[in-house]
C-alpha cells in the first residue's frame, strides 16, 4: 500500500474516527466483509458484534439517547439491513440521531435481485430523516460526515448510508480527504424563534392567569433541561411532561405535577384541561397525549414552541407558533420576560396552584397494597429506593413501562430511555446495553416484562461477551400485561392472545448465558433480592419478579373524553 | 381546494421517490404530478396538483418543505399564476359529419389535429386543466374518444418574480 493511500473500507474507518466515533454496534455478512476486516486493523473505533442486527440498532439508539452522540450501527446487505428495519423507526418517532451503515451488493448487481439484495435506502425511505445511494469511495468522508450532521441537528434522526461492496474493495486506493464544511443548499434547520413570535408568546404568557408548561423530548434532545427549570421557576409555572420528556425538569421539583396523557397523573391532565395559556416546548401533541383532538383543552391559548415546523399544528392548532431550536427560544423568552416590566398576575396564580393542589391531593398513583402478592408499582418504588433515583432506567415496551415512568421521578434528563413514539417491545435491553458501554460505572437498569425481553433476550450472550453488568428487571406477570388491559376494560376479559404460555425458567436461562438469575415470588424477598442485585456490580442480574398479574396501569384516560377524562381506578372516574 | 405546487430539489436519484412516497405514506393527495430538469441542471422543478382543506395544504407544504432534498416549495395558487397541460387524444372520425365537427372543436379551443388514420383524429390541446375537461366534454358529444394521455400540469408564476435555486 502507498503511503497516504488508502481504500473504501479504510476511508470509512478513518471518517468514522474522525467524526468522533467510539463505538459502532453490527454484524458481519457477505457485502462488509472489507469494512470489518479494516475495523480489525485498528483501535480507535470498537465495534460491539450484537447477536441480531435489531439490537445493534437499539444499542446505537440507548448511547444515543444517554450521550446526545450520534449512534452508529453496522449491517450486512439484505437481511442483515432489513434486520435495521424496528430499531430505524423506533429512532425516526423518537427523533435519534443514528447513522446506519448497510452494505450492499457490487454496484454491477443492484437490480439483478442478487444474493442478499435488498434496496434498503427504499425500504427505510419512510422512517429515515435522509439517506445516501453511496456510489463512489472518493465520496465516503463527505457523505458521512453529512449523514452525521443530518443525523444530528435540527430535529435529530436516523441516517442510512448504503455501501455497495465494490466501493469498499481493498485492491483501489484513493487519498483521504476530510470535508472541511458540511453545507447543504437545501438544509438550513431553524435556529432562532422569530422576534414578533417571541413577543407574542410573552404577552400570552404574563396575561395567563392558569399557565401550564408541556414539555417533550425536545428538551431532552436540545439538552435545555437548565433552561428550561430556571424558566419554570422565573414563572412559578406548574409544568408536566410527556413520556419522552421525562427528567426534562426533576421528577421530584415542586413545580413538576407529573406526565400527562394516557397513563398521566390526573393533576397533569386536569391542569391541562384548565389552562388559560400552554407553553409547549418540544412536544408534539401526540395522541397519546391529546385523547380526542375534538375536546382538546378549549379554553387555551397555545403558544407551541419547536424545531420541527411540521409539528406545529399537525394535530392541535397552534395560535402563537414559535420555529425555533429550543435553547435558542428559551434565551429569547427568559430575556424577553426579565426585560419586560409586566409582571405575571400573582393572586390569579395563587389560586390556580390552590387548584392544583386540591388535584393532586386525590394522590391517582396511590394503589392497593398486600401482603400475598407483589404490586409490580412497589418493585419500581423499590428500585428507585436502591439506586437512590440516580440510575439510568431502560424500558420495554406495556404496562411495566408505564409504571417505570410513573413511579420512577427521573431526577435528569437523558436518564430515562424508552420507545415512546413507536412502542417498541424489544428495545429494553439493548438500549439498556448501549447506556451501560456509555457509562459502565452507572446503573443501568432494563425495566421490562416476561412478553418484551424475550423479544431481544439473545443479547444476554452479548452482555456476557462484553461484561455489560445491566440490572434487568422483569415484571412477569405470565402474560401480555397492557394487551390483557385492553382486553378487560374493552374486550370483557376475553384474553385473546394475551397469555405467555410456555415462560422459560429464566433464572437458567440467564445462567446458562453466564449471569446471575434470582427469582422472586413474595413481597417479603423483594428488599433483599434488590439489594443482592444491586451489590453485584460486575455481573448482569436478572431478576424474574413475579408480580400480580391482575393489576392495571392507572390512572387513564376514557377512549374519545378530553384530556381529563379519567379512570382513577375500576369502576372510579376522575 | 385545488393547489398547485412547485417544488424546486436536487437532481438526484431517489428524489423523486421521497416526494412520492411522503404523499402516499401521509395519505395526500396527488392528482398530477410532473418533473423535469431546470436550466440548473443539478435541480428538477416537479409541479403537484393536490387538494386539502387550508390546514392539509399547510401540513403538505410544510412536510415537503422539510424533505432535505427539497431547496423550495410554492404554492403556486397563492399567487397570480399561468398552468398549462398538454392532452393527447385519439377519438373516432370515420365520416365526414363527425371529421367536421371534431375540427370545429378543435378550432375552438385553439387545439390543432397532428394525425390522423383511417378511423380517427389525433388531437393536441395545451391548456389549463379545466378547459382542458370542456374540451373533452364537448368531443365525447361528438365523437367517441378511443385513447387520451395528459401531461399533468406545469405552472409558473405571472410577472418578474420567479423561483430559483
Amino acid at each position: 500500500m502507498n503511503k497516504g493511500q488508502f481504500n473504501g473500507s479504510e476511508l470509512v474507518v478513518k471518517a468514522l474516527k474522525e467524526l468522533d466515533v467510539e463505538y459502532i454496534f453490527g454484524y458481519p455478512g457477505g457485502s462488509v466483509l472489507d469494512l470489518y476486516d479494516a475495523l480489525f486493523q485498528q483501535n480507535d473505533v470498537k465495534h460491539i458484534l450484537v447477536r441480531h442486527e435489531q439490537a445493534a440498532t437499539h444499542m446505537a439508539d440507548g448511547y444515543a439517547r444517554a450521550t446526545g452522540h450520534v449512534g452508529v450501527v453496522l449491517a450486512t446487505s439484505g437481511p442483515g439491513a432489513t434486520n435495521c428495519i424496528t430499531g430505524i423507526a423506533t429512532a425516526y418517532m423518537d427523533s435519534i440521531p443514528m447513522v446506519v451503515l448497510s452494505g450492499q451488493v457490487p454496484s454491477s448487481l443492484i437490480g439483478d435481485d442478487a444474493f442478499q439484495e435488498t434496496d434498503i435506502v427504499g425500504c427505510s425511505r419512510p422512517i429515515v430523516k435522509h439517506s445516501f445511494n453511496c456510489r463512489n469511495a472518493q465520496d465516503i468522508p463527505s457523505i458521512l460526515t453529512k449523514a452525521f450532521y443530518l443525523a444530528a441537528s435540527g430535529r435529530p434522526g436516523p441516517v442510512v448510508v448504503e455501501l455497495p461492496k465494490d466501493i469498499l474493495n481493498p485492491q483501489t486506493k484513493f487519498e483521504y480527504q476530510f470535508p472541511n464544511n458540511t453545507e447543504m443548499r437545501t438544509y438550513h434547520p431553524s435556529v432562532k424563534g422569530h422576534p414578533k413570535q417571541i413577543k407574542k408568546a410573552v404577552n400570552a404568557i404574563l396575561d395567563a392567569k392558569k399557565l401550564v408548561v408541556y414539555s417533550g423530548g425536545g428538551i431532552i434532545l436540545s439538552d435545555t433541561s437548565e433552561q428550561l427549570t430556571e424558566l419554570v421557576e422565573s414563572l412559578n409555572a406548574p409544568i408536566t411532561n410527556t413520556l419522552m420528556g421525562l427528567g426534562g425538569i426533576s421528577g421530584t421539583h415542586p413545580n413538576f405535577i407529573g406526565m400527562l396523557g394516557m397513563h398521566g397523573s390526573l393533576e397533569a391532565n386536569k391542569a391541562m384541561a384548565n389552562a388559560d395559556v400552554i407553553l409547549a416546548l418540544g412536544a408534539r401533541f401526540d395522541d397519546r397525549v391529546t385523547n380526542n383532538v375534538k375536546k382538546f383543552c378549549p379554553n387555551a391559548t397555545i403558544i407551541h414552541v419547536d424545531v420541527d415546523p411540521t409539528s406545529i399544528s399537525k394535530t392541535i392548532p397552534a395560535h402563537i407558533p414559535v420555529v425555533g431550536c429550543l435553547a435558542t427560544v428559551l434565551t429569547q423568552l427568559q430575556t424577553a420576560l426579565d426585560n419586560n416590566d409586566k409582571r405575571i398576575d400573582r393572586s390569579a396564580q395563587e389560586d390556580w396552584w390552590r387548584q392544583i393542589t386540591q388535584w393532586r391531593e386525590v394522590k391517582c398513583l396511590d394503589y392497593a397494597k398486600t401482603d400475598d402478592c407483589i404490586k409490580p408499582q412497589t418493585v419500581i418504588e423499590k428500585v428507585y429506593q436502591v439506586t437512590k433515583g440516580e440510575a439510568y432506567v431502560s424500558s420495554d415496551v406495556g404496562q411495566h413501562q408505564m409504571f417505570a415512568a410513573q413511579y420512577y421521578p427521573f431526577k435528569h434528563p437523558r436518564q430515562w430511555i424508552n420507545s415512546g413514539g413507536l412502542g417498541t417491545m424489544g428495545f429494553g435491553l439493548p438500549a439498556a446495553m448501549g447506556v451501560k458501554l456509555a457509562f459502565p460505572d452507572k446503573h443501568v437498569v432494563c425495566v421490562t416484562g416476561d412478553g418484551s425481553i424475550q423479544m431481544n433476550i439473545q443479547e444476554l450472550s452479548t452482555c456476557l461477551q462484553y461484561g455489560l453488568a445491566v440490572k434487568i428487571v422483569s415484571l412477569n406477570n405470565r402474560s401480555l400485561g397492557m394487551v390483557r388491559q385492553w382486553q378487560d376494560m374493552m374486550y370483557d376479559g376475553r384474553h385473546s392472545s394475551s397469555y405467555m404460555e410456555s415462560l422459560p425458567d429464566f433464572v437458567k436461562l440467564t445462567e446458562s448465558y453466564g449471569h446471575v438469575g434470582i427469582r422472586v415470588d413474595h413481597p417479603d424477598q423483594l428488599d433483599a433480592a434488590l439489594e443482592k442485585a444491586f451489590s453485584i456490580t460486575d455481573k448482569l442480574v436478572f431478576l424474574d419478579i413475579r408480580v400480580d398479574e391482575k393489576e392495571h396501569v392507572y390512572p387513564m384516560q376514557i377512549k374519545l373524553g378530553a384530556i381529563d377524562d379519567m379512570w382513577l381506578k375500576k369502576g372510579v372516574k376522575g | 381546494m385545488r393547489r398547485i405546487l412547485s417544488v424546486l430539489l436536487e437532481n438526484e436519484p431517489g428524489a423523486l421517490s421521497r416526494i412520492v412516497g411522503l404523499f402516499s405514506q401521509r395519505a395526500y393527495n396527488i392528482d398530477s404530478l410532473t418533473v423535469g430538469t431546470t436550466d440548473d441542471k443539478t435541480l428538477s422543478r416537479i409541479t403537484i396538483t393536490t387538494h386539502g382543506d387550508d390546514r392539509v395544504v399547510e401540513q403538505i407544504t410544510k412536510q415537503v418543505n422539510k424533505l432535505v432534498d427539497v431547496l423550495k416549495v410554492i404554492d403556486l395558487t397563492d399567487m397570480p399564476n399561468i398552468e398549462r397541460e398538454l392532452l393527447l387524444v385519439k377519438v373516432y372520425a370515420k365520416d365526414e359529419v363527425t371529421r367536421a365537427s371534431v375540427t370545429r372543436i378543435a378550432d375552438v379551443y385553439n387545439g390543432a389535429i397532428i394525425d390522423m388514420g383511417k378511423q380517427s383524429y389525433t388531437l393536441q390541446l395545451v391548456s389549463s386543466a379545466e378547459k382542458i375537461e370542456s374540451f373533452l366534454d364537448m368531443l365525447r358529444h361528438e365523437s367517441d374518444i378511443i385513447e387520451l394521455v395528459r401531461s399533468g400540469a406545469v405552472g409558473i408564476g405571472r410577472g418578474d418574480k420567479a423561483l430559483k435555486g
